[in-house]
């Protein structure tokens, strides 16, 4: 093993995505899996943890501090970037995917991985859609929007009633935290609950598994390294979809 | 390789499961992470620090995981008094709460939320790299012997764990053999840094943090072999320990039992693999290992 500092990367272009979401490429590729992350360090701000859209591209949706300075980042500027971390979606042959928000971003590689069927894809509005053309091009995509802006009015979870779910053997879930909540209630009702893997969102400080920040109730496990993506049956008696920690440890409601 | 007869273990008025205990600031701030190193073949296990006020802790990043050893600045992040009701679920289990604060005064504070609810209490008297706190306490005897006081006067069993970034660790363990410790643990991590030369800056958000892991076993076996000649309570080794030969090697240096921390990295069933090395129904009792390596 050598020393795993943080690899300077610099940006070569950013890529408006919506409103709130943006892609930036990297002048250095990662061997990865879908659904692993990076923990990206922004200099003087902080280092957090994001997925990998692509090899060379992660995309972010600004939601705090270190998010809002990557923000006011152009080509030329530098990133620190440790990992890829964790263990990514499990691989399927009729991969049933399912995206929210920015939560398509690490689904965009398992569906240029060819196995992804079918993909639901849902937003707010049709402005805040991300990657439709990209995921148009490998995969059959399904869009609803929260007020009926392009495609079915409501939440991706009508798109599920839509569809025969018995014809997939995978389900791979990314979004906010109470839409896969909403999408773990109706799969269960199912019985496929063992089907699905969900990837989680937690507040990390290491990535590495050490620390114990992204720990969740009650089985201990590590979102950093014992996920980010974790099986829907094994979420379903958890703290997923109630509450989850902030930087000190307290427990906040989602 | 020599190898440890089982057998009930009583350390600094703790009794354990067995010799090995998780360190503090590893996998310890939810009690279902504690309870699943527990599971794994834990000893006892040492909570996550808790201070007077909840804290954030530093700016990332945190933690880089080296060749060696792993350079962290995590800050002390903490619940603060909501880890009370964290570790309800735990009573009764071999769990020590590590607590730190920047005066006697806020170490009882800390201290007397868990009185009667742990096993034990651990001053983090040690981190380099919280200002105000840890380290910047741990090296002033008088201050150290203090704070040993304000706690432990309450009868709860009060372990100090010391910083090794002082000219002579042994004055600041007697100080804590002074104030009523009923163990010392040593060693906290060592101040160091790492540079970005990509950034051309320091890489950790703190800029300085602490080295653990196997690259600071040697000085921890050091300052072991240390406060063994010189203080007369129990000494709990940390700083490197990943193998059961390890803890034998800590053990013969005087140590009474071992935490474990960063070889969770590599293994975190690493209580589990060292426990089925470790002991054997043939081994040496405990009595004729620890310290055997003094003259």
């Amino acid at each position: 093993m050598v020393d795993q500092l943080p690899q300077t990367v610099s940006i070569l272009r950013v890529k408006k995505e919506t409103p709130l979401i943006r892609t930036y490429v990297m002048d250095r590729s990662f061997v990865f899996s879908p659904g692993q992350f990076v923990m990206v360090w922004i200099p003087g701000t902080d280092e957090i943890p994001m997925a990998l859209s692509s090899e060379k591209t992660i995309t972010v949706q600004k939601a705090g501090d270190a998010t809002n300075t990557l923000f006011s980042f152009g080509p030329g500027d530098k990133l620190g970037v440790r990992g890829p971390f964790g263990n990514g979606f499990t691989k399927g042959e009729k991969v049933l995917a399912i995206a929210g928000g920015v939560g398509a971003a690490p689904l965009l590689p398992l569906a240029r991985e060819d196995c992804v069927m079918t993909l639901l894809l849902g937003a707010r509005t049709e402005a805040e859609l991300l990657f439709v053309d990209q995921l148009d091009e490998c995969t059959d995509v399904l869009i609803a929007t929260d007020d009926g802006s392009l495609g079915v009015e409501g939440y991706v979870t009508a798109l599920m009633d839509e569809l025969n779910l018995g014809a997939y053997d995978r389900i791979s879930v990314c979004g906010p935290e109470m839409m896969m909540r909403a999408v773990l209630t109706r799969v269960e009702e199912k019985g496929i609950a063992h089907k699905t893997e969900f990837s989680l969102h937690r507040y990390m400080k290491c990535g590495v598994g050490i620390c114990g920040s992204c720990c969740i109730d009650p089985s201990g496990l590590r979102v950093c390294r014992d996920g980010p993506v974790f099986p829907g049956d094994l979420l379903l008696k958890s703290e997923f979809g109630h509450y989850m920690r902030d930087a000190s440890g307290r427990k906040k409601d989602i | 390789m020599v190898s440890i007869r089982p057998g009930p273990v009583t350390v600094g008025g703790v009794a354990l499961d067995n010799h090995l205990l998780l360190a503090a600031g590893i996998l310890g701030t939810t009690a279902s992470s504690l309870s699943r190193v527990l599971l794994s073949g834990a000893g006892g296990v040492v909570t996550k620090s808790i201070g007077p006020h909840p804290k954030d802790g530093h700016a990332g990043p945190c933690l880089v995981v080296l060749e060696k050893g792993i350079l962290n600045a995590m800050g002390l992040p903490n619940p603060s008094k909501e880890f009370v009701d964290e570790i309800t679920s735990l009573a009764k289990k071999p769990v020590i709460v590590s607590i730190f604060g920047s005066n006697p005064d806020e170490f009882a504070l800390v201290g007397s939320w868990f009185a009667g609810k742990v096993a034990g209490i651990e001053l983090n008297l040690s981190c380099p790299h919280a200002e105000g706190y840890g380290s910047a306490i741990g090296t002033d005897p008088a201050l150290v012997e203090a704070c040993t006081r304000a706690v432990s006067k309450s009868g709860i069993a009060t372990w100090v764990k010391l910083t090794p970034n002082v000219t002579d660790i042994t004055a600041i363990g007697k100080a804590a053999e002074r104030g009523g410790a009923r163990a010392i643990v040593a060693i906290n991590t060592i101040k160091a840094m790492r540079i970005s030369t990509g950034m051309k800056c320091p890489v950790l958000g703190n800029r300085y943090g602490g080295l653990s892991g196997s690259a600071v076993f040697p000085i921890a076996v050091r300052c072991v072999y240390e406060l063994y000649e010189t203080c007369k309570i129990p000494i709990i080794g940390c700083g490197g320990v990943a193998t059961a030969d390890n803890v034998v090697e800590m053990m013969m240096a005087g140590a009474s039992a071992v935490e474990i921390g960063s070889a969770v990295y590599h293994d975190v069933k690493v209580f589990e693999t060292i426990q089925a090395d470790l002991y054997r129904k043939d081994g040496l009792t405990p009595e004729e290992i620890i310290g055997c390596a003094h003259g």
